[in-house]
């Protein structure tokens, strides 16, 4: 499947609306019905806006396996706004537990960041997240060099475990859901394992063949 | 594809039905409730559950504004229905609540088992209440019910009865969630001998002037207002009088989080959440400083003097 030019551009702007809509619909209720929240509309949207960072961050990473079983190599001109989508929801769910959970105390923020492994866990996936947006740009792969954005941006990989972990720590007792988003993080993550051991093991013609553009970590 | 549809509006946030048709009578009810309201002291609810026996406010009850109807029926902990906080709203209408029993045995001289319909027939009152939960959320609740040591002196403890240990409710066939072994089910809790019979310590029958809905605990189940929330066991069916301090689901579960006492404290943390503030549920900020034994001090305090909280977590 080839996309032209225009149609990647209109595909764009659908998935930045679609990936915006959930922000929007917690943004609309909590301001014209919070009722529809529950009880605890704060927390409820602390934890979406947790849950749709984790939903960015393995859809990102399945762009490359996707890519790779459909040879659709338009995917990834998608990449980056996914991820910084994930990154955009990373940091309006950190601004949630700010100022809902903590009424921006900050001594206590810093004690909780400390003490509490789960929210240290999180608050590091963040902080390395930060990198990662900042050298987003076009200008910004150029001026590190293709080799050395791949590198940094390979931060996505303990960026997304440590997500998981995140969530997986912040459960009380049933960690169906968190186990759900670790196994399909295993699969990804995965499928980059196999992809680099066959490549090693000299696959190396074919392997080139489908090599992505410069500046994109697998 | 990941992306899911999310499930922003679960049917139990609706008003169901029956409610929605009946809202102009219900309209009419309030209005009628707000001209006679000094006539009746028990709050009114709006949960359809059969009336209890006109009751007076206790002087225990707190004088805060209760908690909407609707969040303290449809926000709960009640992990055999499930763990998330809509689920025991959605599930417990199976809970089988009749016929009903109550042991109470162990160290006493009169064991013997109570009938809910003979719980029921004790003189009942109200008791505001608040409700502060391990996880750092509150809320105000107008329980309908009677102090635990009413019942308790009725078995004549012995010497040896130095704590309770509370057994709740097991119904494989009625609770989903206890298929899952988040717990090692069934749920028991327990308390010293003397916070059992504290006059605090109740067993709550109703809610809002109406039986209690499954869902909190039907039909009978513990309220100690000072402890955090999952201490006030539901839908309760043993209480056993015991020598040696019981272990309770939780501190089976995670030892170091869940202590025997629970008090509610701000200065002993929990690994999991800060303890110093809350949020009065539905309000967005936890703005709210929590106040040892959730206020309750003046009254609970001397249970524990010379202890060290931050040990007897």
């Amino acid at each position: 499947m080839y996309l032209t030019p225009g149609r990647i551009g209109a595909l764009k702007a659908l998935v930045f609306l679609a990936a915006l809509s959930p922000f929007g619909r917690l943004a609309a209720a909590a301001v014209w019905f919070p009722e529809l929240l529950g009880a605890n509309p704060a927390e409820y949207i602390t934890r979406s806006l947790g849950d749709w960072c984790l939903r960015f961050l393995l859809v990102t990473l399945a762009v490359t396996p996707l890519r790779r079983f459909t040879g659709w190599n338009w995917l990834l001109r998608l990449r980056r706004m996914l991820g910084l989508f994930a990154f955009f929801y990373a940091s309006v769910h950190l601004a949630s537990y700010i100022a809902f959970d903590h009424v921006f105390d900050l001594v206590e923020i810093l004690k909780d960041v400390l003490k509490r492994p789960f929210v240290t866990v999180g608050f590091t996936a963040f902080l390395l997240l930060l990198p990662l947006a900042a050298t987003s740009t076009n200008a910004m792969v150029r001026r590190l060099g293709a080799r050395s954005w791949r590198a940094l941006h390979r931060l996505v990989y303990p960026i997304a475990i440590l997500g998981v972990l995140h969530f997986w720590w912040m459960v009380k007792r049933d960690v169906t859901e968190p186990a759900i988003y670790a196994l399909l993080l295993a699969a990804l993550l995965g499928h980059r394992v196999v992809h680099a051991w066959r490549d090693a093991r000299g696959g190396r013609a074919a392997a080139s063949a489908r090599a992505p553009a410069a500046g994109s970590p697998r | 594809m990941l992306v899911k549809r999310p499930h922003d509006y679960l049917p139990s946030e609706l008003t169901p039905e029956p409610l929605y048709r009946r809202r102009r009578e219900l309209l009419r009810a309030a209005a009628a409730g707000a001209i006679l309201g000094a006539a009746g002291a028990a709050h009114a609810a709006s949960g359809g559950l059969p009336k209890l026996p006109s009751t007076a406010r206790s002087r225990f009850s707190s004088p805060e504004k209760p908690t909407e109807y609707k969040h303290v029926t449809r926000y709960n902990n009640f992990y055999e229905f499930g763990t998330d906080k809509t689920d025991p709203y959605q599930y417990a209408g199976r809970l089988k609540t009749r016929p009903w029993t109550v042991v109470v045995d162990g160290e006493c001289a009169k064991p013997r088992t109570f009938g809910i319909e003979e719980l029921l027939k004790l003189p009942l009152e109200e008791r505001v209440y608040r409700l502060r939960c391990v996880e750092a959320w509150s809320m105000v609740v107008p329980w309908v019910g009677f102090e635990l040591n009413a019942l308790l002196k009725q078995v004549e403890p012995n010497g040896n009865a130095k704590f309770v240990e509370f057994t709740t409710a097991l119904q494989p066939d009625t609770m989903p969630g206890v298929r899952l072994p988040v717990l090692d089910w069934p749920y028991v809790e327990g308390l010293r001998i003397d916070e059992a019979m504290h006059p605090l310590t109740i067993l709550a029958v109703g809610l809002y002037g109406e039986a209690l809905p499954n869902q909190n605990g039907a039909p009978v189940r513990l309220v100690v207002p000072w402890k955090y929330g999952f201490k006030s066991g539901k839908s309760i069916v043993r209480m056993r009088l015991v020598e040696k301090q019981p272990l309770t689901a939780w501190e089976k579960a995670a030892p170091h989080e869940y202590g025997f006492y629970s008090n509610v404290n701000p200065d002993v943390d929990h690994p999991r959440w800060s303890q110093k503030r809350e949020r009065r549920i539905p309000e967005f900020f936890a703005r709210r400083e929590t106040v040892i034994f959730n206020g309750y001090g003046g009254q609970v305090a001397q249970l524990y003097a010379g202890m060290d909280l931050k040990k007897f977590f």
